[in-house]
This record gives C-alpha cells, structure tokens and sequence, in this order.
C-alpha cells in the first residue's frame, strides 16, 4: 500500500486530487453565490463537449495553451523558471503575423518561415534572461518578468506605428502564410480550429524527444537535477542554461504564431496581457511538465476557458470562476508537500490499527 | 528656464503621485522578502487591495461617513490585502509550496475573485465609482515657497506625504529595531536565526502578512486617488512595478522610496511627453519600457550590483542542513 503512493502512482494522484479540490472550491464558491454549482458545472461541461462547434473551440485554445505549457516546463527541466513566456508569444506572435504580412511567397516556403520567425523571436526574447542568468547570476524570474513588459508595449508600438490597418489591429497575413484550415473549420461547425493544433501535437512529441532522446536532452535534464554535479562530470552548466533558455522561448514563440497564423490572421494592439503564457505555468505543472501531461492539463485549462461562455450564459455564473479555479488547481497542486505529508499521515494510521 | 520650470511643476507632481502606490507597495514586498519569502504575488495583493478600497469606500459612503468614506476604503483594502496574503504565506512558509508558483498563482486568484465578485455585486464588469475620493489640494504656505511650492506642494494628495512617512518607518523599523534585525536575520541565514531562538516561520508570516497589508495600501491608495473604482484593468503592472522598484533600490526602503518616484517620472513622462517641447519627438514606447530596462541593468550590474537576501526562495526546514 505505501508502496502505491511512492513514485508514479502518487505523481499521478496529485493533479488529479488538485484538480478535484479545484472543482470542489468552485462549487463552495458557487454556492456561496447563490448559483446551484450542479447547473453551473453542468453548463461547463455541454460548454465544452455539448456542440462540435464548442469542441472544436476548446481545441483551438489548448493549441498555444500546449506550447506555453511545453515552454515552461522545459525550462524547468533544466531548473529554470520562465514567467516570461508570456512576452516570447506576444513577440513570437507579432513577428509571424509581420513575416505573414510582409513577404509573398509559395505556401511550403513561406508558413514555415513565419512560423520559424516567430519561434526565432521567442527564442531571442529567451536568450536575454538565459544569457543574464549565466553571465550575471541574475534571477532569470524578475528578468522574463520585466521582459514581458518590454515585449507588449514594443510591439503594440511597433503595430501602432507601421501595421496598423484598421482599428486596433494589423491586416490580414497572407493566405500562403495562414495555418487556417476550412476542412477543420466546417467539421466543427466553422469554429477557429485551424492546422496548429496538429502542430501543438508534434511539438509535444519533439519535447519529449529533445528531452529523453537526446546527449543534450540529458544533459539539460543533468543540470536540472544538479547544478554542481554536472559542472564536475564536464557539462557547460551556463551554456545549458542559455540553450534551455532560447528552446523554451522558441516553443513559446511558435505558440504566439499558432495565435497569430491561426486563430487570429493578424496581430492587434494588446490592452493587457494575453494570460496564455501565464496559463502556461498552470498547464506545465499540472501536466508534471511531461509531454503527456501538458497536453492533458492544456485540454483541461483550454476547455475550462471555452466552457466558461456556456456557464455564463446557461447557468448566470460568472466566467472568472474559471480563473479562480485554476488559480486554486496551481495552489494545489504546488502545496503536493502537504497532500504528501497528510496521506503519508493516513497510511501509517492505518497501520496502526 | 520659465519653460523647464513650467514642465517640472507639471512632471514632479505626476511622478510622486505615480509613484506613491508604488512606493508602499514595495515596502510590503520589502518586508516579504527581508524575511526569505519572495513575493510575485504583489500584483494581486494590490488588487485585492484596490478592491478592498473601492467596495470600502462605497460601503462607508453607504454608512453616511461622507468624506472620511475614502479613507476606511484604504483600511478596508489593507484588511483585505493582509487576509489575502495569508494564501501565499500558508502555501509557501507551511506548505512548502514553490514561492514563485505559489505568487503566480495569487494573481490569478486575485484577478478572478475580485472580478467575480464584482460581478455577482454589479452585474457587469466594473463598480460603480465612488462619490467621495480624495481631491488633489495645496499644502498651506508651503505651497506658497517660490520653485519648490508648486513643485511638490501643489496640487497633491495627502497619502504621498504619508506614504513618504511611512517609508522613513519601514527604514527605522527594518534596520533599527530589535525586530528588524530578526527579520532580516530569517531572509539571510534561517538556520543561525533558529539557533539564536527567533521563530522563522512566525516572522516570515508576520513578513508575508505585513507585504500584503502594504501592497493592500498601495492598491487601495491608487484606487482612490486615481482610479475611482474598480475594474478589471484598474491595477495593470503596478505591482510588478513595485518589485521592480524594490530590486532596483537594492531591497532597502530609501532605494525602493527613490525608484518607485523615480517609475512614476518615468510613467509621468510617457503621458505627458508629447506636451513638452523637446521631448514630443522621442517614441513614447522609450519612456514605457524604460522601468523595466533600468531594472534589468541594475540586476546585471551595470546600475550598482543588486544583492538579493541570501536566503530569499528557500523554505527552511527545521533541522534541515
């Protein structure tokens, strides 16, 4: 029986127990305010699996959710915290959208070239922290925070200034730049779906290989664990440092260019923040930052989002519940010290007896 | 000279009321992370504390306290932004939980709570704004020195002078009291503060806490001097700006005190840039960012090296080496 709760089992057990009390405090929270949690939940879910527009929605949002996610948690497999995915996706999104814009060419040329350039971006704006972080022992979390902000008011000037089109937005990219997809879009009921969430899939594959089948995976993997040690068996602790780095801004950056490529067409004048980076902290540990897990963890958040309308509007239940719930499910799921600690506490009372 | 005259008395008044949520505000992360505990969290301990001031303020007003309305709302807001801090002390001094994670989480957690609740009140997105907030007004005589009356005395609000008190209060209480100097002590070696009988926990509790009571302040202060109610745009960054602040006042009170006023010119200026001669040709974007470049340089070194507390991030663990 204790046995059981060691290891893998018990890193399964605690998303999902975080997940349950999640769900638990937004009902407490619904009771509170006077909703019936029941209808409340009830409307979420027909939100997100009722109609193939709904699912086809949800899916559409998991796409960068997922590589906000595989971003955060790659640069926590080398022991680093990127707050700053949220700036790699906006400066990632900007730059496919400019790419999309600015250059004509063949579809085969120029959707992976947007898309590079937008991972290329990310990538930049993960190296500043990265090669802080080694050259300088600068906290790479104040770092990607302050870049975060760099990033949204630099390319809401940089559109205010040379893209705007009409209102707050840029123009369309170029169809031979777009990751649309009307075969996807009429099976769900013309909802955003578009070819990244195909994309999104493989990246999830790609991570995992990055990581577990690859010298350099290893050695990220290494550096993670152990700084010291590493640094005595060889390993090039800085340079992992700012390759981790660069690799998790370069997948949050391919994810700004799902957003930008596929779900939008262009880019707009940002008020405030996008919140899928942020999201992404949520999605990497709830998933345990495994590929697996972060796909799961992006439908769940991904969903929650899309049924959070519905909830709304079948059951009058504010849609910020949503946010509550997963700020709780990221409470719980950090706190595992003490989910530990109770049920190594139960067992050993069973034993007792 | 009439001219520059002319820009600062509008410049220096912008940045000090820019500045002053700022300034309490990184006070409370001063405390927070003096004791060990670092604290993302601010951000949303400043909307609780927005909040707490606007739904404060609205409910004294309701009570009948006319003007004195506004300053229970901040009260109200330092109440709430203690109580919500809780969160991140329970999660992170007892629970073990990751600090960074664990502010992360607070921000989403005060974002979503406040505006849910404010709906559930108001039925759409904002509050309704309050009657009575506090005006901007002249010092008496003061205001009337030549150059530095309409500097600084003029058109001002009240809570910068007392936020500018407070600070020099935080500074004695930090580095001159016996329970400064344990405060500091559990953010700098845990392990010798244990040993010389000082309860860590309890006092990064008392650290967390007193953050959220301060970044309550800043919230509640900005919510209603500036915003007049509350929305979920109203605190955008203020928070991260104050950590900013801190670190690039080096975690000491007269720092922080320098950089939030020094933010605030920075924010003043990227508003008003395009009024003043000289100025109206530099991209406003120069001014936006320029907070966050400065803190980056300073973390590198280039602006003074910013030592962190030794101990900030690491739970301790009794009788762990």
């Amino acid at each position: 029986m204790m046995n059981m709760l060691k290891g893998r089992a018990f890193n399964i057990a605690i998303p999902l127990i975080a997940i349950l009390f999640g769900f638990l405090a937004g009902a407490v929270i619904m009771l509170l305010s006077g909703n019936n949690p029941i209808t409340g939940y009830g409307a979420l879910i027909s939100g997100i699996i009722g109609e193939p527009y709904d699912f086809g929605e949800t899916l559409q949002r998991m796409t960068p959710l997922i590589f906000s996610g595989l971003a955060v948690a790659f640069a926590f497999r080398t022991g680093l915290l990127n707050i700053g995915v949220e700036g790699q996706l906006i400066v990632g999104w900007f730059t496919s959208v400019y790419v999309g814009l600015a250059i004509e060419a063949p579809m085969v040329i120029h959707l992976p070239l947007a898309i590079g350039a937008g991972a290329l971006a990310g990538a930049l704006w993960g190296f500043v922290p990265g090669y802080l972080k080694a050259r300088f022992q600068v906290h790479e979390v104040i770092v990607t925070i302050m870049m975060n902000y760099i990033a949204i008011h630099v390319t809401n000037s940089l559109i205010r200034m040379y893209l705007l089109d009409s209102g707050q937005r840029t123009g369309f990219v170029n169809p031979s730049a777009s990751l649309e997809s009307p075969f996807l879009s009429e099976i769900t009921q013309f909802s955003r779906l578009h070819w990244g969430f195909f994309i999104a899939a493989a990246a999830c594959v790609i991570m995992w290989f990055i990581l577990w089948k690859t010298r350099k995976g290893f050695e990220l993997r290494s550096v993670g664990y152990n700084k010291n040690a590493s640094l005595y068996s060889g390993m090039n602790v800085n340079a992992n440092i700012v390759l981790s780095m660069v690799v998790s801004g370069a997948f949050a950056g391919a994810g700004g260019a799902m957003v930008g490529l596929g779900t939008y067409q262009y880019a707009n004048i940002l008020p405030s923040f996008t919140n899928i980076g942020f999201d992404g902290i949520a999605v990497a540990l709830l998933g345990a930052s495994t590929s697996v897990g972060i796909f799961l963890a992006a439908f769940l958040f991904g969903g929650l989002q899309q049924g959070a309308n519905m909830m709304q509007a079948q059951a009058g239940v504010a849609p910020e519940l949503v946010e509550i719930i997963i700020a709780l499910i990221i409470f719980f799921v950090a706190s595992s010290y003490i989910i530990r600690w109770a049920f190594t506490r139960m067992q050993s009372r069973k034993e007792e007896k | 000279m009439d001219v520059v005259l002319q820009i600062l008395y509008i410049i220096v008044p912008a940045a000090l009321i820019a500045g002053t949520p700022l300034m309490l505000t990184a006070m409370g992360g001063l405390f927070s992370e003096r004791s060990g505990v670092v604290n993302i969290g601010l951000e949303g301990l400043m909307i609780m504390g927005a909040f707490g001031g606007i739904i404060g303020t609205l409910m004294f007003e309701g009570f009948g306290f006319g003007a004195a309305s506004p300053w229970f709302g901040i009260l109200f807001g330092i109440l709430l932004g203690a109580i919500f801090s809780l969160f991140h002390a329970v999660a992170s001094i007892s629970f073990r939980a990751d600090q960074i994670v664990s502010g992360v989480a607070l921000n989403f957690l005060a974002l979503g709570l406040t505006v849910f609740i404010v709906r559930e009140i108001f039925d759409r997105g904002q509050t309704d704004t309050i009657s009575s907030r506090l005006f901007r007004t002249d010092v008496p005589l003061l205001s009337d020195i030549p150059v530095l009356g309409p500097m600084l005395f003029s058109r001002v609000y009240v809570t910068t002078y007392i936020a500018l008190l407070i600070v020099v209060l935080v500074w004695y209480v930090v580095f001159k009291t016996p329970f400064g100097l344990r405060l500091r002590a559990v953010g700098e070696h845990p392990m010798a503060a244990d040993t010389m009988g000082i309860k860590v926990q309890r006092m990064r509790y008392i650290g967390v806490l007193l953050s959220g009571a301060f970044a309550g302040a800043g919230g509640s202060v900005y919510a209603v001097t500036i915003a007049g109610n509350f929305a979920s745009g109203t605190i955008v960054g203020q928070g991260f700006m104050a950590l900013a602040a801190l670190i690039f006042g080096k975690w000491t009170p007269f720092g922080a005190m320098g950089a939030a006023i020094f933010f605030g010119f920075a924010m003043a200026l990227s508003t008003s840039a395009q009024q003043l001669p000289g100025l109206q040709n530099i991209p406003q974007v120069y001014f936006l960012i320029l907070p966050y470049v400065l803190t980056i340089l300073a973390l590198a070194g280039f602006v003074g090296k910013a030592e962190p507390p030794k101990a900030l991030n690491q739970p301790y663990t009794k009788g762990s080496r």
